[in-house]
């Protein structure tokens, strides 16, 4: 072709062309202009690798777990302070505490994407759906929604929870349940402002039908509002999680599990505190790398912060 | 030079962005005495930036420099902020585009008027409120009194305007710029309003810089154009010459509109050369 | 021939307010008609009551022979496009040019979608280049071509036009004008165009309506406009105000 080709381009160039040849280059190069505005927010990184980090872990626990989460030495073993051979100590069973924390990420990652996974496209769905239709199936879907938020969370989970029975997969449907509301209002007030605009007008005007309208021109608008939302939600999620295992309607011992860890770790808190606190430490430091990371994504997404 | 009221010399307002630093206005010089000043250039040219950095309203990031700024031969660029802003509103004062955002929406116009002439000279109540109503009768507002207690969004944009050309005439300034004043408006109420500013201006005797888009709206309004394209002057001639204007730019501007009576199809196009933003 | 658009005794609400108090007009087959007023005389409201975006209270509008109910089909929507006001509007905002021009081929089911977008970006003086493109990354004008690309991408023979070039410079006006004309010409379009500058409704239209306050005027020809023949006070009116700024001393 022309003279410009023969030039090799930087991958750069390439990636930030505004004249972009394929589809593909197209969506590289909007994925890298967010990549670098998360980039250059130090602290969302910081979240960034934290999170890595707990999916390095989970994944590996076998591996790094010195010791066996959940068969302790009672003899030896029992409550020992941090040290060499127990990094984070032992708990009164004899376990060894960093192990147990390691393969407790499992856990915590479990209950992050499950919560995820099944309430933000309830919550999406919900919204966008009443946002669009307004009338009567706004009015009914938003009520609904409002009897859902009208109750703390922690209680409704624990009413859901006592009614289900007790244990992990229990606690995650109860989490669940709890928090696709706040999803659908977002994603309602999402759609509220874009619904009247012009863009949507002309696509109704090419005949798409009211489905096809929410599903393909109003739902991807909603997700980056939500991704961000959704992230930051991650550290309640994990705290309300530990809090129903600290509960006893959580994860059930001996899984390994950091809220039914600190939960047994209460009683001796003041002579032995590593038992509970190396576990809520675990909480501390991943609730953080989400917040964190939650608030990289919004800058990085959010198309309300100026475009590009 | 007695008949100068403001002096802008190599004028230039830089943007620093990610990308690089965009030079919104690069060097526009002029005078202006007790005269109608028209800027006219199309979307980017730097004509609302020309004016927001006269007034001093330029956004934070931005950096402005100048050989010379000076009104009435006060150096505006070396003041201190405060005495800036004192004389915003007082001595110069600036009419925007839409009224509906520079009025205060939970505030009764009466109100806001008087409270500008407040902040610029010692009056008293009762006395700010009989000049609120003697500026809004003087633009042409049938019913004063009842305007005077009215919110922004209970008038329609003509009154919204004229009640902001009220605001900004009540501490008497010496110089008033305009940016887009009527744009926002119908084309029946637009002259209405034109003829209002043109009145009070040259009654009492102010400079006036009038911002806008529309090449022949500018020419028949004021009495000196200056042209602009990508932040530079690129033709400065007299509104009853612009018939005969030089470069090739204002001409293609002129050309483009489609007139009443002047068949043309298609419409000449603007062949936007390069050298022009040089 | 059957009019391409006929419109008898239209009444719009909006809650109370009455948008358009019985208005009724009639577009011969291969026309250029105008409508022209300020804000408030339901000229946009009349081009989306057509368009089916706001509900007909009563009165009734035929397209091409075919009355019109409360529901428009997708046969309609092949003869009947719009272009909008506001180029920054139109455009969804994550969408490149070449999805925004596919979804109409993909509700319609047209196989050869591929070319049709070629096409269609010639058609409109943008080429290849811009097709990758998101909307941001296009000035006003661009963007308003891709909107008539987009509105010309499934063969209508009726073009609704909603102030096309109210938000462009001058020098941008004149290139999409050109534009317009040239298509219609070339696939001997119906225009239906609204605007409030009488000027841009001479160049561009053969009739043209004035509306006020939800009401016709009058109807004239454009040489009757050009010619200064017009009856009503409200339409000289417009056309001095068109005329610029004129001193009183």
């Amino acid at each position: 072709m022309t003279a410009s080709d023969a030039r090799p381009l930087s991958r750069r160039d390439w990636l930030l062309s505004d004249r972009p040849a394929s589809r593909m280059q197209a969506r590289l190069g909007r994925a890298y202009v967010a990549w670098r505005r998360f980039s250059a927010n130090r602290l969302a990184f910081l979240g960034l690798l934290i999170i890595i980090a707990l999916l390095v872990v989970a994944a590996f626990a076998d591996v790094l777990a010195p010791y066996s989460p959940t068969i302790g030495d009672l003899k030896n073993a029992r409550l020992l302070a941090p040290s060499a051979a127990h990094w984070f100590g032992t708990d009164d069973l004899g376990r060894d505490i960093y192990s147990r924390i390691l393969f407790g990420s499992r856990w915590t990652l479990y209950v992050v994407i499950l919560v995820a996974v099944i309430a933000a496209p309830i919550g999406l769905l919900v919204g966008t759906v009443a946002g669009y239709a307004g009338g009567w199936t706004d009015a009914i879907l938003m009520r609904i929604t409002d009897i859902f938020l009208a109750f703390p969370k922690l209680i409704l989970a624990l009413a859901f929870v006592a009614a289900l029975g007790p244990g992990i997969e229990n606690a995650v449907l109860a989490i669940a349940i709890t928090s696709w509301p706040p999803y659908a209002r977002i994603a309602r007030a999402e759609t509220m402002t874009v619904r009247n605009s012009d863009y949507i007008k002309a696509v109704q005007l090419m005949g798409a039908s009211p489905f096809r309208i929410v599903l393909r021109h109003i739902m991807p608008l909603c997700i980056s509002s939500l991704i961000i939302r959704v992230t930051l939600d991650m550290a309640g999620i994990i705290l309300t999680a530990a809090g129903l295992g600290f509960l006893g309607l959580g994860a059930q011992p001996p899984l390994p599990e950091w809220g039914t860890m600190i939960a047994s770790g209460r009683r001796f808190v003041l002579d032995q505190w590593w038992v509970a606190g190396a576990p809520g430490f675990a909480i501390l430091i991943v609730s953080l790398g989400f917040n964190l990371l939650g608030d990289g994504l919004r800058d990085a997404l959010d198309p309300r912060s100026g475009d590009q | 030079m007695s008949g100068t009221l403001l002096d802008v010399d190599d004028l230039r307002v830089d943007f620093p962005t990610r990308t690089g630093l965009i030079q919104a206005v690069r060097g526009v010089s002029f005078s202006l005495g007790r005269e109608r000043l028209g800027i006219v250039g199309e979307s980017g040219s730097g004509k609302s930036q020309t004016g927001r950095a006269i007034m001093g309203l330029t956004p934070p990031q931005a950096r402005v420099s100048a050989k010379k700024l000076a009104l009435d031969g006060i150096d505006l660029l070396a003041m201190p902020a405060r005495q800036r802003r004192a004389l915003r509103g007082k001595r110069i004062a600036m009419i925007l585009q839409d009224p509906k955002y520079s009025l205060d929406p939970v505030m009764s116009i009466g109100r806001q008027i008087v409270e500008t002439l407040r902040t610029h000279e010692k009056v008293s109540k009762a006395e700010a409120r009989e000049r609120a109503l003697a500026m809004l009768e003087a633009v042409q507002i049938r019913d004063p009194a009842r305007v005077f207690d009215l919110h922004p969004h209970e008038v329609s944009g003509g009154m919204g305007q004229r009640a902001m050309i009220a605001m900004m005439l009540i501490a008497g300034p010496e110089l008033m710029i305009a940016d887009e004043p009527t744009s926002a408006l119908d084309v029946t109420v637009q002259l209405d309003v034109l003829g209002i500013l043109d009145r009070l201006v040259s009654e009492r005797g102010m400079g006036l810089i009038f911002i806008s888009h529309d090449l022949r709206l500018v020419a028949s309004f004021c009495d000196r154009v200056i042209v602009m394209y990508a932040g530079k002057v690129v033709e400065q001639l007299k509104a009853s010459e612009l018939r005969d204007a030089q470069h090739p730019y204002t001409r293609g501007l002129l050309n483009c509109m489609p007139r009443i009576g002047y068949e043309r199809h298609p419409l000449p196009v603007l062949d936007r050369k390069p050298e022009w933003a040089a | 021939m059957t009019p391409a658009i006929s419109i008898d005794g239209l009444e719009v609400a909006f809650d109370r307010f009455r948008a358009l108090k019985g208005v009724s007009l009639e577009v011969k087959s291969g026309e250029s008609f105008g409508l022209v007023g300020e804000s408030g005389s339901g000229k946009s409201t009349l081009l989306k009551a057509i368009a089916g975006l706001v509900p007909a209270k009563s009165g009734s509008i035929t397209v091409n022979g075919k009355t019109l109910g409360a529901r428009r089909d997708k046969a309609f929507y092949r003869e009947v496009q719009m272009v909008f006001q506001d180029p920054y509007g139109s455009l969804h905002p994550r969408q490149t040019v070449d999805r925004l021009l596919q979804e109409p081929l993909a509700i319609h089911g047209f196989a050869d979608g591929e070319q049709r977008i070629q096409r269609a970006l010639d058609e409109v003086g943008l080429g290849n280049g811009f097709r990758f493109r998101y909307a941001h990354q296009l000035s006003g004008g661009q963007r308003q071509r891709v909107a008539i690309a987009r509105a010309l991408i499934l063969e209508p023979s009726i073009l609704l036009l909603d102030e096309p070039t109210s938000a462009l410079d001058a020098s941008v006006q004149a290139e999409v004008l050109n534009l317009l004309e040239e298509v219609r010409r070339r696939r001997k379009l119906t225009f239906l165009m609204v605007s409030h500058d009488l000027a841009i409704i001479t160049h561009m239209c053969e009739r043209l309506m004035v509306m006020q306050n939800g009401e016709a005027v009058e109807n004239l020809t454009a040489s009757q406009l050009i010619g200064h023949r017009v009856e009503k006070d409200y339409t000289r009116n417009l056309l001095r105000a068109s005329e610029g700024f004129v001193r009183t001393a």
